[in-house]
């Protein structure tokens, strides 16, 4: 059966637009889409004619059950810019998807005033509403998806702030990890950690620990990992930063991490020097003093 | 395929593998390899392996052999150059070569080799 929705909503649009826009955009402010300025008065009023004109270019094309046509293609890159727009902006899912959605009251009352006695007008409405329906879940759709790319791109950043690799002295490299070690992190600091060990031609490399909040069976084997592949590279480890719960863990746990450990950082780093065969020394006075001088005067 | 050279630099004997390995080319080294060490009384052997991109659990195990062998022939194995990846790869493999010494290049090599002859068991209770 041909819809009378096809042609009947565009000429709806036509002739009645201004209306209907001045309806709709009533109860989208009503919704609260303004949210407090962040979105301005003109672009709502901008956003709202394009989604009326996509619509009716959609209906237009005769796809009254599928939104997901090549005749919404429109509607739908519209709705996305917006949708996305809007997600970045901080919306929720239903403060987006209002927008869709509050369009069906002003167009069901353009509706119903027009076919007022026809007997197929509840089937004209509901072609129409599924279709909003469809659009609306849409935008929430784009939403989510929206949200999710920003996860991701936070845990790809996390991951990138959490694994640096500092070079404490000639041939002696610090790696302080913080967070828990899971097997996707343990990859990136292996590999960090072993193209600096290259760049650098370390021959130590300090592996601090005082960031990881607890180590299980996994997490020191990924230790294990990372510091049999420096030494496969010619580069020995040094495990600091054991705090006294971690020790007693591993004591408990049975774990045998077969890696020179030292309780801190500077013990650590006092080991590397030691084993590269220097030495920090404090300056005789007299030299401290001709320094002083040269520096003032 | 030809063998693999065998240089010979000071007190050491520096083996560099740039093609892959197959198992008769591997004998091969190890037969020449004792023969040169007992032969020029090296005290220390480099494998440099900096052009392997891939070593599997065959040339792992062959490079325990020559260190063992090396061993008993009073001389010190260093493995030296291995890429990032592979020292990755071998890790995951559970191959540590625990029983191989290793360095960052021949230069570092040569460094601990020279070490080891000089320093005798002191550098051993040293790292100890």
């Amino acid at each position: 059966m041909e819809s009378l929705a096809k042609n009947l909503v565009p000429r709806l649009i036509e002739a009645r637009g201004d209306h209907l826009l001045e309806d709709w955009l009533r109860l989208q402010r009503g919704a609260g889409a303004l949210r407090g300025g962040q979105i301005s008065e003109s672009e709502l009023v901008d956003q709202s004619r394009r989604f009326l004109a996509a619509f009716r270019h959609g209906v237009e094309s005769g796809e009254l059950d599928d939104a997901s046509g090549p005749g919404w293609s429109d509607a739908r890159s519209m709705l996305d810019e917006l949708s996305g727009s809007r997600a970045t902006l901080g919306f929720t899912p239903s403060e987006t998807a209002i927008f869709v959605f509050s369009l069906k009251e002003p167009l069901f009352a353009l509706l119903t005033a027009e076919l007022a006695g026809k007997a197929d007008a509840i089937q004209e409405i509901w072609v129409v509403s599924r279709l909003l329906d469809k659009l609306g879940l849409f935008t929430t759709e784009v939403h989510q998806r929206r949200r999710e790319e920003v996860i991701i791109r936070q845990q790809e950043e996390l991951l990138e702030l959490s694994t640096p690799v500092i070079q404490l002295w000639q041939g002696v490299l610090a790696l302080p990890l913080i967070g828990t070690l899971d097997s996707s992190r343990t990859q990136i600091v292996m590999q960090t950690l072993l193209e600096q060990i290259v760049a650098s031609g370390a021959e130590i490399a300090i592996i601090d620990i005082t960031g990881v909040p607890t180590v299980d069976t996994l997490v020191a084997q990924h230790l294990i990992k990372t510091v049999s592949a420096a030494r496969l590279m010619g580069a020995d480890c040094i495990l600091s930063g054991i705090r006294p719960a971690i020790a007693q863990t591993i004591v408990h746990l049975g774990l045998e991490l077969g890696i020179v450990s030292k309780a801190t950082m500077a013990d650590a780093f006092a080991l590397a020097l030691r084993r590269l065969g220097k030495a920090v020394a404090n300056r005789s006075p007299m030299i401290a003093r001709m320094e002083k001088e040269n520096d003032d005067g | 395929m030809g063998e693999i050279p065998i240089l010979k630099i000071g007190g050491c004997l520096l083996v560099t593998i740039q093609v892959d390995m197959h198992d008769r080319m591997a004998m091969a080294l190890q037969d020449d390899l004792a023969q040169k060490i007992v032969a020029t009384r090296a005290g220390g052997v480099i494998i440099d392996i900096s052009a392997l991109e891939i070593v599997d659990s065959f040339i792992g195990r062959m490079l325990n052999n020559i260190a063992a062998i090396a061993r008993v022939l009073d001389a010190v194995t260093v493995v030296v150059g291995m890429q990032p990846a592979v020292a990755i790869t071998l890790v995951e493999l559970g191959l540590t070569l625990t029983g191989v010494r290793t360095a960052l290049n021949v230069e570092k090599g040569l460094s601990i080799i020279r070490r080891t002859i000089d320093g005798g068991t002191e550098l051993a209770g040293r790292e100890a």
